[in-house]
């Protein structure tokens, strides 16, 4: 019995948690960011060197060949210091759709460049979520038309993979294709950049995966992906809990630190009593998409909605412990709230988690 | 992460079903231990029978009546899990075998190791514990019951509330204030009392519930021998510390959790209102979904606090949320069992139309108590926030003068 991280992980966490430290503290963030969401600056050049795109990729094919849940470590890391960067699409999702449905060359030919972050493909997981103004891929003649909203690390992806038919088959498009444009969409989140995109007559690059065989690898790339945005709010929540602890110990009203204030007290009490059960959860469903297939699905949802109720609430006490200057733009902590905000969204709210999550189960239909 | 036992668990929980086939008939039935004092002489004879072969007092030593073998956290969860299973007994608890005898093997005489260690694991001796007064709640270091010196004896003189079994027990393990100069820390001593004493008289507490499942303990001059002191006078705070521990781990259990959900979802699937289940109600089941998410996390969070105490490492703030979260989360699934009812779940005493015995009810405010006993959620919040956290104490008012 070993329910803990292993050696290497607490490693990885360490030293990724260093090197933003370091290269990108929050400071460093904010002038990335200000201008261009999403912007990393050379940032996500440096977290491939360290091997951070490759976690998930096959050694074989220039990766390490680690878990989702080595994955979930590092999105943790990187949420703990609002990195900007397209970690959960060029990293996690379209890996885990390569190796679930790729031939062996169109791997051989991916992965690497993945890998090194050669690269950027980001993933029109809208599609399989949900569909809102007028959004929907179809392919006509052939060819894929239509429009997919709040597509992930858009911006300044050379790729995209385009799940087709309600997700039965994967498309994977050039961005400087004939026929996709895509246009900067605006969110709360400056350090995740996102993109509608729409596709007019556009041919298809290559199916990853025969036509139509595609389902289970939308599966797999939506499980991983709900369980690394899990991380993320971990990750995201762990940091607020910490500037808000430090700073009820420095800030001083009535003669003394209102961390004295058992009100105070309280709310950082509740927030460490909400998140320690929940990393428990992330670490179990990310454990369970490599070793407990059947669980799996579950397990993602579950992890997934359950941190999207918890996180909100911990980042908004974290707020308030620090009273007015915590509503301030330049105390920095609004970095983590709206990434925690946004992140409750992606991937599907929690309301629509719990439901499949009640079908999976078998309870409704 | 591997969360499989190995070979030798795996060998180790054969030889139990094994066991169990071969004397499951002699089993009383029933999952949760139930406590000394309840047991009558089916369940006396079956825990005999299982410390002789290492399923209860396994880690005891053998020359105070156990089972004698090295202490292995993984053979008691497989127990555990073995013997709920199988829906049959798991023996003897409640405050006697886990509470006193752990802080007995720690603090006691080897005397008193000797005397109580054995009977006590056998059911055949039942304790209660004297903690709370009445005016002693959360500042338990309070306590004000005394005792005074009459030769080699003690009188004590007080009041205890919250006592559970106290009707049926024959010894109480109590803080008694035996030092009245010393400070107020200083002045406590844990105490062996004899129940059958002239001068102390048990009455029972009734509840919210209905049901009196605690007493008060009234204490008039009784007569107890000062020998009955365990460690030194003047050291009960720091030896009934110890067993609050084993208390707070002991009210938030895991597998209670997780049989809850169970029950809760068969409820769910069975009740219909109007000709809809509670299940196909979108707001109920959200509910549902919404515990399920945190009786899992309950479940991982336990099994991360095991792993931390196998290998020997403090998990750090992450422990001391367990009560707090657990006890929480019972609360509100049988909160849910009565929304699912509608009406009818205010149905109690084998009302016509009652489900379930009136469980719901009763258990949705059982749990209101467990939030309050052990330490209420506001001192654990102190407990995580000082401890965990390194928050400092809120600053005491100037002393009295």
């Amino acid at each position: 019995m070993d329910f803990a991280l292993s050696e290497e992980q607490e490693l990885l966490a360490e030293s990724l948690r260093r090197y933003l430290d370091d290269a990108c503290p929050v400071t460093r963030v904010r002038e990335l960011v200000a201008h261009e969401a999403g912007h990393d600056g050379g940032l996500w050049k440096g977290l491939c060197e360290l091997g951070i795109a490759g976690l998930l990729i096959p050694e074989e094919h220039g990766g390490s060949g680690l878990t989702l849940l080595d994955a979930a470590v590092a999105a943790e890391s990187l949420a703990r210091g609002v990195a900007p960067g397209p970690f959960l699409d060029s990293a996690v999702m379209v890996p885990v759709a390569l190796l679930s449905v790729g031939s062996a060359e169109q791997r051989a030919r991916w992965l690497p460049r993945l890998a090194t972050g050669g690269c950027r493909i980001a993933v029109a997981a809208n599609e399989l979520v949900s569909r809102r103004d007028g959004a929907g891929v179809e392919l006509r003649d052939g060819r894929l038309q239509g429009l997919c909203l709040m597509v992930e690390a858009g911006p300044g992806a050379d790729h995209l993979l385009v799940p087709v038919d309600e997700g039965r088959s994967l498309a994977l498009i050039d961005a400087a294709a004939p026929g996709v444009s895509l246009t900067r969409l605006t969110t709360i989140d400056r350090t995740r950049g996102f993109a509608e995109l729409r596709l007019d007559a556009t041919e298809v690059g290559e199916w990853i995966g025969e036509p139509g065989s595609a389902g289970n690898a939308c599966r797999r790339m939506l499980d991983a992906g709900r369980v690394v945005l899990a991380a993320d709010i971990l990750g995201a929540s762990e940091r607020a809990i910490e500037l808000a602890v430090a700073y009820a110990m420095q800030r001083q009203q009535f003669d003394r630190v209102i961390a004295s204030f058992q009100a105070v007290k309280h709310m950082c009490a509740e927030m460490v009593a909400e998140l320690e059960p929940a990393r428990s959860l992330v670490w179990y469903a990310a454990h369970a998409f490599d070793a407990v297939p059947e669980e799996a699905s579950l397990m993602a949802c579950h992890a997934k909605a359950h941190l999207s109720e918890i996180g909100p609430r911990i980042v908004r006490t974290a707020t308030e412990v620090h009273g007015g200057v915590g509503f301030t733009d330049e105390q920095n902590l609004h970095y983590w709230f709206k990434r925690v905000g946004v992140d409750r969204q992606l991937l599907g709210a929690p309301e629509a988690l719990r439901e499949e999550a009640a079908r999976l189960q078998g309870w409704i239909d | 992460m591997d969360l499989s036992y190995g070979p030798e668990y795996e060998r180790f929980r054969a030889e139990l079903r094994a066991f169990l086939a071969e004397h499951a008939e002699r089993a009383p039935k029933g999952g949760a231990g139930v406590a000394a004092g309840q047991a009558g002489p089916a369940l006396l004879a079956w825990q005999a029978l299982l410390i002789e072969h290492g399923y209860a007092a396994r880690s005891i030593p053998r020359e105070y009546g156990g089972y004698g073998a090295e202490p292995d956290i993984l053979k008691s969860v497989i127990t555990d899990e073995e013997l709920n299973a199988a829906r049959v007994a798991r023996g003897i608890g409640g405050q006697g075998p886990e509470m006193l005898v752990p802080t007995l093997l720690e603090h006691g005489s080897e005397a008193q190791k000797q005397r109580w260690i054995r009977p006590t694991l056998r059911g055949e001796v039942v304790w209660c514990q004297g903690y709370s007064e009445p005016g002693s709640g959360s500042d338990l270091a309070s306590v004000q019951t005394r005792a005074e010196e009459d030769g080699s004896d003690f009188l004590i003189t007080g009041q205890k509330i919250w006592t559970t079994t106290a009707h049926l027990a024959d010894m109480m393990f109590a803080l008694i204030r035996t030092e009245p100069g010393a400070s107020k820390h200083a002045g406590l001593s844990y105490l062996l009392i004899p129940m059958d004493a002239p001068g102390i008289e048990v009455r029972p507490l009734a509840t919210m519930t209905g049901e009196s499942e605690f007493n008060e303990v009234f204490f008039t001059k009784a007569r107890v021998p000062q020998e009955n002191v365990v460690g030194q006078r003047g050291e009960g705070w720091k030896i009934a510390n110890t067993t609050l521990l084993h208390e707070r781990n002991m009210l938030a259990s895991s597998a209670v959790l997780d049989g809850s959900l169970r029950s809760l979802v068969r409820l769910m699937e069975r009740e219909e209102s109007n000709g809809v289940r509670a299940m196909d109600a979108p707001l109920l089941r959200d509910r549902l979904l919404r515990l399920q998410a945190r009786v899992l996390a309950m479940k991982y969070h336990g099994m991360r606090m095991l792993t931390a105490r196998l290998q020997g490492k403090h998990p750090g703030v992450a422990a001391l949320v367990t009560k707090l979260a657990g006890c929480e989360l019972s609360h509100q699934l049988n909160a849910l069992g009565i929304d699912a009812l509608g009406e009818l779940g205010t149905l109690y005493e084998g009302s016509p139309h009652e489900r379930d015995g009136g469980r719901w009810q009763s258990q949705h405010m059982f749990t209101l108590g467990l939030i309050i006993g052990g330490g209420t959620a506001q001192i654990q919040k102190n407990i995580i926030s000082e401890r965990g956290l390194g928050m400092p104490r809120e600053p005491r008012p100037p002393a009295r003068s």
